[in-house]
């Protein structure tokens, strides 16, 4: 049963549609990630659900009961803001006791659950500090505090790692995403990072233009990626245009492999550069297709390889164990197994 | 402001041979020269007439003496006009902030389009003379002023309220003058301020006037200082209002001070109050910006 459900909520500005007809729901306890470009609408989704934007039509219902047309201060939501917007003139402590004091809990028992806030997010020992004196991490940690101190139905997070350097970033992902599972709260992160998008959530609501592409796990929306939008946003692939036909696809002369016998007409042939393997040129039965390597990237864990194939110019990543199995300018044949490739529809709207 | 000084630009050179940059120095030694001739003499000049005694025949004596300040500080009318005068000035900034603030956040939550207009008439009441402004309170405020002819033609009172010549006339007719300068201050701190502040507190529970109280003007605190600070000092020293609104039976420190020079021809005393008030008004504006910044400190940084 879904505990916080849009429906067809659509938000215009003018002639344009900012959001557009998006319905989804999020079960209880479970960690949704808004994903997509700058301007897909993301935000104006999250902004929707704390009530901050209000939808031009559609409805939120929040446990069954319809919030659309509720005040944000009414909600009770957790937010965690891009900047996080903490109250630079008050303490650390103060910050995180606005929520409860807002809710009049009494002096004694707002200490104690600001306390415990704050052991929770690992500041214990900042309560008497103020906002400038912490670092981005700490500030983020006090925000997080805050919103979680008034025991949200909903915690919503707008891009809460965009400030920190990368390294920071991967540390606050992995303790958020076992917090969530500690208190085990519904929430819902918006970001840009298909990376942090992966590592958070247990499911990913990918956005285009102010619509849904795709809602899916992780693991589901990168192995069957449901369109040449949502194959080249959440990691990378090679996508080729041409047709299906028979248990076979054609692009530009060439027969590739492909497990969708069903299906037949104009469609996209999408497969993962890791799933591709070089084969021996010399063997002339071997591989699907030639090509000449044009560049390769030494990427740590990982090699990359562009090569110029008839069909165009290709990816391929081999994870580093030892050298590169091929270097700039060698012919070489590549192949990969008829399920990698995925074949979907020529979109439409695309 | 925002341009970073480029590496081997001719400061970096100067400094980073351990030279001192003289430069700053004469760019601003105009200015200083000017404010040199123009504020510092004069004051020097007016502090040490305050300390040289009248002479009924006129004229000034050559003993110089303590006599001017000892007859301000004994006499109960000195004593009336400075606490008219203080009272005064802290009313119209008070009543500056209270309309200011709001008058500023509302400003800075207009469209692009709005804002410009907006601030044209917020700057408006600057671009006309004080004299001009204030002649144009004395017509609404008279006893066949404006207001009281609407309000008796209405039925609404049978005789004229008496505001000129009144404190309350006053201290309308300067609010006006001077709510710019709060309102412009007070723009300058909300533009620092983030907007997801308030969102952030209303998130947690607050309504509309605790996210005001509780949230913006707490922020908003330096701008309040510094607009606070020139409302009170322009107020306490302003001379053409209380000269028309408030007329010689209300007097002021500056009207006491024009009087002293130009009526009684007692320089020496008129130099003294000078000094009184230049002194107090510097006096309370150091004193509320020391309070105020130790205070909030957190927002000043």
């Amino acid at each position: 049963m879904s505990f916080l459900e849009l429906r067809a909520v659509t938000k215009r500005y003018g002639d344009l549609d900012v959001v557009s007809n998006c319905s989804l729901s999020v079960a209880k306890g479970e960690f949704l990630c808004l994903l997509g470009p700058s301007g897909c609408g993301k935000t104006t989704t999250l902004q929707m659900v704390a009530g901050f934007v209000s939808p031009t039509s559609g409805s939120i219902l929040l446990d069954g009961k319809d919030i659309t047309a509720i005040k944000p201060n009414q909600r009770g939501l957790g937010i965690v803001f891009q900047s996080y917007a903490l109250f630079p003139h008050m303490s650390v402590g103060d910050n995180v006791a606005f929520g409860l004091e807002m809710r009049s809990v009494a002096a004694g028992e707002r200490r104690k659950r600001v306390a415990e806030a704050l052991e929770l997010v690992h500041l214990g020992a900042m309560a008497k500090r103020f906002p400038r004196e912490l670092s981005g991490g700490q500030r983020q940690r006090v925000a997080l505090a805050r919103a979680l101190v008034i025991q949200p139905p909903v915690l919503l997070l707008d891009e809460p790692m965009g400030a920190l350097d990368a390294k920071l970033r991967e540390e606050m992902q992995i303790e958020l995403r076992a917090l969530q599972h500690r208190i085990g709260i519904t929430t819902i992160m918006v970001t840009h990072d298909q990376a942090e998008a992966m590592t958070l959530a247990d499911r990913v609501v990918l956005m285009n233009k102010g619509r849904i592409e795709q809602i899916d796990r992780p693991f589901e929306m990168y192995e069957q990626p449901n369109g040449r939008f949502s194959s080249t946003f959440l990691g990378k692939a090679n996508v080729f245009e041409g047709r299906a036909m028979r248990g076979l696809f054609e692009v530009k002369g060439h027969q590739l492999p492909c497990c969708t016998a069903a299906m037949s007409g104009d469609a996209d042939y999408i497969v993962r550069p890791e799933k591709i393997e070089f084969a021996d040129p010399n063997l002339d039965s071997v591989g699907l297709v030639r090509g000449e390597v044009s560049a390769r990237a030494f990427l740590g864990n990982h090699w990359l390889f562009q090569i110029n194939t008839p069909l165009g110019i290709m990816q391929l990543t081999h994870a580093n164990t030892g050298l590169p199995k091929a270097a700039e300018g060698d012919i070489v044949a590549l192949t990969w197994a008829a399920e990698h490739a995925r074949i979907v529809p020529r979109d439409a709207t695309q | 402001m925002s341009t970073t000084p480029q590496i081997g630009s001719p400061t970096q050179a100067a400094l980073a041979e351990g030279g001192r940059n003289w430069l700053p120095y004469w760019l601003s030694a105009p200015g200083m020269l000017v404010m040199l001739a123009f504020v510092a003499l004069p004051l020097v000049l007016t502090l040490s007439l305050s300390l040289y005694p009248f002479q009924s025949a006129g004229g000034v004596g050559d003993q110089m003496t303590w006599a001017n300040y000892a007859d301000i500080a004994t006499d109960s009318y000195f004593h009336v006009i400075f606490a008219r005068t203080f009272g005064m000035a802290i009313v119209v900034t008070l009543i500056c902030i209270v309309i200011g603030v709001p008058e500023a956040y509302v400003l800075s939550r207009l469209s692009a389009r709005w804002r410009a207009v907006s601030m044209v008439v917020v700057l408006g009441p600057l671009l006309i003379s004080v004299v001009v402004r204030t002649l144009g309170w004395a017509v609404l405020l008279g006893n066949e002023g404006v207001i009281n002819k609407v309000l008796m033609t209405g039925g609404l009172i049978d005789e004229p309220i008496k505001m000129m010549f009144t404190f309350t006339g006053v201290v309308v007719a300067l609010v006006h003058v001077l709510i710019p300068f709060m309102v412009l201050a007070v723009w300058a701190s909300l533009q620092k301020l983030d907007p997801a502040t308030e969102q952030a507190a209303e998130s947690l529970g607050a309504g509309l006037f605790t996210v005001m109280r509780r949230i913006v003007f707490p922020q908003v605190i330096p701008g309040v200082l510094s607009g606070g600070l020139i409302v009170f000092a322009l107020s306490a020293s302003a001379f053409a209002t209380p000269a028309i609104i408030g007329g010689r039976r209300l007097k002021v420190v500056p009207t006491t001070i024009y009087d002293e020079f130009l009526g009684n021809l007692n320089w020496p005393l008129g130099a003294a109050l000078a000094v009184v008030l230049v002194v107090i008004v510097l006096g309370v504006s150091l004193g509320a910006n020391w309070l105020i910044e130790r205070k909030y400190k957190q927002v000043f940084q």
